[in-house]
């Protein structure tokens, strides 16, 4: 035998040497005609075979003619006693996968093989016939392979378990016979029949709960010798734990006990399976998680990659919905933050980043930055992403992180990774008002060297908005400027946009902002120039007389009040004439389905991509929408619009949904109505709503909808005058009411006449929470500070039973419609006693702030202790009252 | 997770990422194509690593356990609930037996001469998915065991004598 070392000399002669170079299969083929040979060189028949599934292999394909040629001839060699050569045959014959008429060719070869008294035959010919055959042969063989299960040969057993396995999907009915000598066959002293076994036993009873439960209980008692069959026993146990602890709600979770010894199982396999099966059982409590924990603890220490992954990615779930329970490995984790395999360090990192404490911070960021360097983009995006949200944890610790997000930014990256550092700190700049002038000022200095002309672009808007706000606006004029320098033609219309917002905000800025804005006259590309053109009229650096301020905040930071579609559509309708396009003539009315989108209750604006003003955009605009209408534009500022409610079910002849808008003393009620009949057009369509179930409301003002074709939605209004400041709530009747006239479809043109009909809507209701705007607040506990006890009120109340203490949480906090803050919405599961922290805005424009603890008891009963805190007495009150009434 | 643990794939690689001897066990990659682009994927993210013992990747939602021994990559895959254990003792089986069955001298040119004993390794190891066996010193006997002529059984030789009987026979009647 050669040294390896000097073997591997010589192979670099002919490094690409190769027994299968220059092989081809029309070749290979011919060379196939000496299985036919009368007197067969077994050694050449298997080398032809192995050359051919060799092409296999590679991905070549046999055409079905020469396929069958290859069966028919391979079929030949069962003449031949030589076992290595017989073994090649079974594998050619398994990877043809013969057609139904080929199969009958073989199948007594194969019928006398699995009989034969050579083990190595029967469990081969096994394996191959269950994999060939189909139902009608299965019976004929049947008989032998239930003998073969309790074949004393494991290997003959396994075999004919584990092709039950695959048959099970195809006959059920005649596997499921065989579950006496699968149930012997459980008991082997094999330890992969034992495996096999229980795999096809459990799968035969699956549908039986009772039946599983059994085998469950008979085989925790330990009979099981084979690792891998404990670990198929393990996931059964977990599969009764879950069935049955519906059931038991008091008292010992069953099978603890098995799975806690399992954790002290010589095979580690065994121990992995037992501790993810506890830490993924439902509703796990920490004293149940503790055994686990440890042994994952000792495993993160291991030499072994494989075992060390496999502890950090367990407790990386746990830490999801028990980081205390974690927080005791958290100095092995640290450990692997270094750890050769980047897998392993991106979990224990992410881990570590949910389960720390907000003294750790510091010390783990540090640790990360010097990782970071040496990982790819897509491990880069999932730390970042943790960061974030860090960091909205620990808004005081927006220093560091803040930081590090800008000392990442700056070193090399493709764009998604890019893209989420900004993102991120966008975000952090919009929830923490102190993170503002150092997030802003971090991405003016990356802008100076960014190749993603997406990113410059967005973060130039963004800056646009938010810079004119700060301190000192003019030193981001200079990082500005320098784009419509330094840029692309894309980049340089951006930025001059963005200039004209600091001149429009900042009147000390204005002259200097001209004279810059003037030299972009000169631009090489026409829109840069068109920009420079129109913003210089608007600002009034012409000398001329500017639009007045209103008009160019209106025009640079207002939203479009058109939907973009409609625009998209008015614009390619338009031919060039005489008459400019005009914007107003673009209808405004929106689909409802966008709405619904863009109202999505809980919905934050996520990163550059959202408009600035975030969720008040869609406020904005109806807002507009609605002081264009004469009958409303009395009723003075709007306070809140609600989420659509829908009024009809889906899919029915009109669907009506309603938004509610609250003025001070008054609610408009906006029915969004879409008719989906292409037969008919609705006109003048009204909604008569009934509102003796709200007596403080008295209905003002009904503005109908004039026509209603299909498939195009319109609204109908209807206006309610309520005590001015007051929260009065009451439920709403409805009853749609139009003149039905029909349509030719084809031709498009209705008739004259039309019909009276109406449509009954279903009810809705005014509720407290439709007047408390969700605001949050960065900091609660400052917050709660300042605002002082002068107008604070605090009483306990009893909910009585209620399901869980987390649907409790949730119940209350939609009753109130107040935003939940450091995420405190949220219930740790087995909790027992939990603090809700809730800000908003009260109508009225008064800012409240409110902290509820939560307490449950064994019969699930709920007491809660509800403080507010507001800076009008009145208004605490009345929080008060909407808990009590509600 | 009440199923029965199950393997993906098992990929034998050379150094630039070609296929030695592949085997897949479900549809996840239906085409030649997407098998391809799988083996490539999996070949370049791993490649930057020293994997002399088993190591472990969480690649497009699915693990895999890798090791590289001279100018080969074995590869064994499976789903990203499965425990990494069970997996990482197939490529082990799997990696071992290679090593019996080529007597210690693993590597690319020696694995292609010895092609037929590397697919009867793979056959025996896993079937349909379902793991077969995975203690080495058995798949490797159950492998070389064919190599003996007549109805001769593994236990009236040793198992080494068995591995030369195979090794010198099917070397040979591919190097002709």
């Amino acid at each position: 035998m050669a040294e390896p070392l000097v073997k591997k000399d010589d192979d670099r002669d002919d490094e690409d040497y190769s027994p299968f170079m220059g092989i081809e299969k029309g070749a290979v083929l011919q060379e196939a005609r000496v299985f036919n040979d009368p007197q067969l060189d077994a050694r050449r028949c298997s080398q032809v075979i192995t050359k051919l599934l060799y092409l296999l292999n590679q991905g070549e394909t046999f055409t079905k003619i020469e396929a069958t040629e290859v069966f028919f001839a391979v079929t030949k060699l069962f003449q031949s006693k030589d076992t290595g050569l017989r073994r090649m045959v079974y594998l050619m014959i398994k990877e043809l996968s013969p057609s139904a008429d080929e199969v009958i060719i073989v199948t007594s070869s194969l019928m006398k093989d699995m009989n034969s008294k050579t083990d190595m035959y029967r469990a081969n010919a096994i394996r191959v016939l269950c994999r060939i055959t189909d139902g009608t042969l299965l019976t004929q063989i049947e008989r032998y392979l239930k003998q073969a299960i309790v074949d004393k040969n494991p290997v003959v057993a396994s075999a004919a378990l584990v092709s039950g396995i695959h048959l099970l999907q195809t006959n059920p009915e005649i596997v499921k016979r065989w579950s006496n000598e699968v149930q012997e066959a459980v008991q082997s002293r094999a330890a992969l029949v034992q495996f096999h076994a229980l795999a096809l036993l459990h799968q035969i009873r699956q549908n039986d709960r009772l039946a599983v439960s059994k085998l469950v209980t008979s085989l925790t008692r330990g009979s099981v010798r084979s690792p891998l069959a404990q670990c198929l026993l393990i996931r059964y146990t977990s599969q009764v734990i879950r069935e049955s602890s519906v059931n038991t709600q008091t008292g010992e979770r069953p099978f603890l006990d098995f799975l806690e010894s399992c954790l002290r199982h010589k095979a580690e396999m065994v121990i992995l399976e037992a501790a993810r099966a506890i830490t993924e059982l439902s509703g796990v409590t920490s004293r149940e998680l503790t055994p686990a924990i440890t042994v994952l603890q000792l495993f993160l220490s291991s030499s072994k990659p494989v075992l060390r992954f496999a502890a950090v990615r367990t407790l990386n779930k746990v830490a999801m919905t028990h980081p205390l329970a974690v927080t005791n490995c958290n100095i092995d984790m640290e450990s692997l933050i270094s750890d050769q395999n980047r897998s392993i360090a991106t979990l224990a990192i992410t881990t570590l980043l949910k389960t720390g404490n907000e003294s750790s911070v510091d010390r783990l960021m540090k640790q990360i930055t010097n990782f970071m360097s040496d990982i790819a983009d897509e491990f880069k995006i999932v730390v970042v992403e943790a960061i974030r949200s860090l960091c909205l944890k620990f808004p005081l610790k927006y220093r560091s992180l803040m930081n590090f997000l800008s000392s990442i930014l700056r070193e090399e990256g493709g764009f998604e990774y890019k893209k989420a550092i900004v993102d991120s700190i966008v975000i952090l700049i919009k929830d923490i008002p102190e993170a503002k002038e150092g997030g802003l000022f971090h991405l003016c200095e990356f802008i100076e060297d960014c190749e993603f002309t997406y990113l410059s672009t967005q973060i130039l808007h963004f800056l646009g908005n938010e810079g004119p706000k700060t301190s000192d606006p003019s030193k981001y004029i200079r990082y500005i400027y320098n784009r419509v320098i330094l840029e692309n033609a894309t980049i340089r219309a951006s930025a001059v946009s963005t200039l004209a917002k600091f001149g429009a905000l900042i009147d000390s800025l204005k002259p200097r902002i001209f004279v810059l804005l003037r030299r972009c006259l000169y631009d090489s590309d026409d829109e840069v120039r068109d920009r420079a053109t129109l913003y210089l009229n608007m600002l009034g650096g012409d000398g001329l007389v500017g639009e007045t301020d209103k008009d160019v905040k209106e025009f640079l930071f207002g939203s479009l009040d058109v939907p973009l579609v409609n625009l998209e559509t008015s614009l390619r309708n338009y031919e060039a004439s005489e008459e400019p396009f005009d914007i107003s003539t673009v209808p405004k009315e929106v689909k409802s389905q966008p709405h619904a989108e863009k109202k999505a209750p809980g919905k934050k604006p996520s990163g550059l991509g959202a408009p600035s003003s975030g969720p008040t955009s869609a406020g904005d605009a109806f807002e507009k929408l609605l002081s264009a209408i004469p009958e409303f534009s009395g009723f003075g500022k709007l306070f809140k619009s609600s989420a659509p409610v829908e009024l009809t079910e889906a899919e029915t002849e009109y669907a009506v949904n309603v938004v509610k808008h609250i003025y001070d003393g008054h609610v408009v009620f906006q029915y969004n109505c879409t008719n989906t009949i292409p037969e008919q057009l609705l006109e003048n369509v009204t909604v008569f709503v009934d509102a003796s179930e709200a007596e403080e409301f008295s209905e003002v003002a009904s503005k109908p909808l004039k026509t209603l074709p299909y498939d195009s939605p319109g609204q109908s209004f209807v206006a309610f005058e309520k005590p001015e400041g007051v929260p009065a709530v009451g439920k709403f009747s409805n009853l749609l009411k139009f003149i039905v006239k029909e349509v030719d479809p084809s031709m498009g043109e209705a008739d004259e006449e039309g019909v009276e009909d109406e449509y009954q809507l279903e009810d809705f209701e005014v509720v407290s929470a439709d007047y408390m705007l969700k605001v949050g607040v960065s900091n609660f506990k400052h917050a709660w500070d300042n605002m002082g006890a002068d107008c604070e009120r605090v009483d306990e109340y009893g909910l009585g039973v209620r399901e869980s203490l987390a649907e409790a949480v949730s119940a209350v906090i939609n009753i109130l419609g107040m935003q939940a803050c450091e995420g405190t919405d949220v219930v740790p599961s087995n909790a027992r006693s939990h603090t809700s922290l809730l800000s908003g805005v009260f109508i009225g424009n008064v800012k409240v702030l409110a902290r509820i603890s939560f307490g449950i008891d064994g019969p699930k009963q709920v007491a809660m202790k509800l403080a507010v805190r507001s800076e009008d007495q009145a208004v605490s009150d009345a929080i008060h009252e909407i808990v009590a009434s509600g | 997770m009440e199923a029965c643990p199950s393997i993906k794939n098992i990929l034998l690689l050379d150094s630039e990422g070609k296929r030695v001897a592949v085997k897949y066990y479900t549809d996840d990659w239906p085409t030649l194509a997407a098998k391809l682009a799988n083996e490539k994927s999996v070949f370049t993210k791993t490649m930057k690593t020293n994997a002399r013992s088993e190591e472990i990747a969480m690649l497009d939602n699915y693990i895999v356990v890798y090791k590289f021994v001279q100018d080969l990559h074995f590869f064994v895959t499976a789903g990203d609930d499965e425990n990494e254990l069970i997996i990482a003792t197939v490529l082990q089986g799997f990696v071992d037996a290679v090593g019996l069955l080529l007597r210690n001298e693993v590597d690319k040119r020696m694995a292609l001469e010895n092609l037929d004993l590397i697919l009867l390794c793979l056959d025996e190891i896993v079937d349909g998915g379902i793991i077969l066996e995975t203690d080495a010193s058995v798949i490797a006997g159950k492998v070389a065991s064919h190599g003996l002529e007549g109805a001769g059984s593994l236990s009236e030789q040793t198992i080494s004598q068995a591995l030369a009987t195979a090794r010198e026979h099917l070397a040979r009647s591919l190097l002709k």
